[in-house]
């Protein structure tokens, strides 16, 4: 599935109330290892249907990484209903995301 | 079986995967982490010879794609231990979590990684406040006092940089003057949003309710007294060191985990060559380790082909 890029007005409807888990990938387009973190969070979600994948600008939404305590790019949070459940800080490589999906 | 295996995919690694998969060796580079190394954070090289300027995330990402292009493997696997196959016992098998390759020979190009805090509990606040890279996460700190360890070019240049976005910049050295040279230093010294700490080293971290850092506290090895700074970040620049513990007994380092070798890249195992940052060497740069890579990659075909004759 494909990766969209959400912000914090479509934050409710597109994660806490989303059914199946959604891994949000909180980013900066100026961090070179958010940069290396792109494709391999694309390849993810091309191979786990199962989870939803989105991403997060962080200069355009302060609010949300103030709420999530974002202070490192890129931040990797795997939501379950809502809730956060695992987060990683810093490039994740592929078994990375399969730990943090396990 | 691999002619040659490479650990590590930074500069010296891809180099030597450009040089081993030109010459149709069988070359498969192995990484644990993000492809690229160090410079990924670099917002701009400006010293590599022949491209005036690139951005380090956009240098790695040319050198990945070339070295992959000329058909060398490169696969994200974290290697744990290099020990003689039993096979033949002039092969090398280079052991990670899940598999194992058997190859002729082996190019260490593991890099450095940054020196961490060596008080208790330090490495807790990682993500929480406690970070090694303020071109990074320095814009979470807009407007809030943090502190700056070290007292190198990169501490400098990294309480720089917080200063046009942070409150209150504390930079803490453990020594009397800043070892950064030239105007840098001066400038920053200068700076009305900077203090600096001489001949002060970390303490402890305290931290707030929810885990994250909200004070630092700094022993002056002078007057002995010890201060307590409020700060919700801390940038830790206090250097950078080898990870080579893997490699313990199978090849010779110096008492600082460098492995030992000279501009030949060889090392005291036959058939293990060296390249980059992780060698003992006096100039660690871009230039350097792209060389090394060249060099201990050329060793490593020699030793290859003889081996084939």
């Amino acid at each position: 599935m494909a990766v969209k890029h959400i912000n914090q007005d479509d934050w409710a409807s597109e994660v806490k109330e989303c059914d199946k888990p959604v891994l949000v990938d909180f980013y900066a387009t100026w961090c070179g290892p958010c940069q290396m973190l792109g494709p391999v969070i694309e390849e993810f979600a091309d191979t786990h249907d199962e989870i939803k994948v989105v991403k997060v600008e962080t200069d355009e939404n302060q609010e949300l990484c103030e709420q999530y305590d974002i202070m490192a790019v890129p931040t990797v949070i795997l939501f379950e209903k809502g809730e956060v459940k695992v987060r990683h800080e810093g490039f994740a490589s592929p078994d990375v995301l399969e730990d943090m999906c396990r | 079986m691999y002619d040659v295996v490479i650990i590590g995919a930074g500069t010296a690694g891809l180099s030597a995967g450009i040089y081993c998969a030109r010459a149709n060796m069988k070359t498969l580079v192995l990484e644990g982490n993000m492809y690229g190394g160090q410079i990924v954070n670099s917002p701009k090289i400006e010293n590599y010879p022949g491209i005036q300027s690139i951005s380090g995330f956009e240098y790695s990402t040319n050198l990945y794609n070339q070295t992959k292009s000329l058909g060398a493997q490169i696969l994200t696997k974290k290697v744990l231990k290099v020990e003689r196959s039993e096979n033949s016992g002039f092969e090398w098998k280079v052991i990670t979590a899940k598999e194992e390759f058997e190859t002729h020979t082996v190019i260490i190009a593991t890099g450095l990684v940054h020196r961490k805090p060596d008080v208790p509990g330090a490495l807790s606040f990682e993500g929480k406040g406690l970070s090694y890279c303020a071109t990074c996460d320095g814009a979470f700190y807009k407007g809030k006092d943090v502190v700056v360890f070290g007292g190198g070019n990169t501490a400098v240049a990294d309480a720089m940089f917080l200063s046009n976005y942070c409150n209150k910049v504390h930079l803490v050295h453990r020594r009397d003057t800043l070892r950064a040279t030239g105007t840098m230093a001066d400038t920053v010294l200068e700076s009305d949003n900077v203090i600096f700490h001489p001949n002060c080293v970390l303490n402890s971290i305290k931290a707030d309710e929810n885990g994250k850092v909200s004070s630092v506290v700094i022993n002056d090895k002078v007057d002995g007294n010890s201060y307590e700074l409020d700060v919700k970040g801390i940038f830790m620049a206090i250097g950078q060191i080898p990870s080579n513990e893997i490699f313990e007994g199978t090849v010779d380092m110096d008492d600082a985990g460098y492995i030992i070798a000279d501009e030949n890249c060889l090392t005291s195992a036959e058939g293990i060559f060296v390249a980059g940052d992780c060698r003992t060497k006096n100039v660690r740069q871009l230039t350097t380790a792209a060389s090394d890579g060249a060099v201990a990659a050329i060793a490593a075909i020699e030793k290859v082909m003889a081996g084939r004759s």
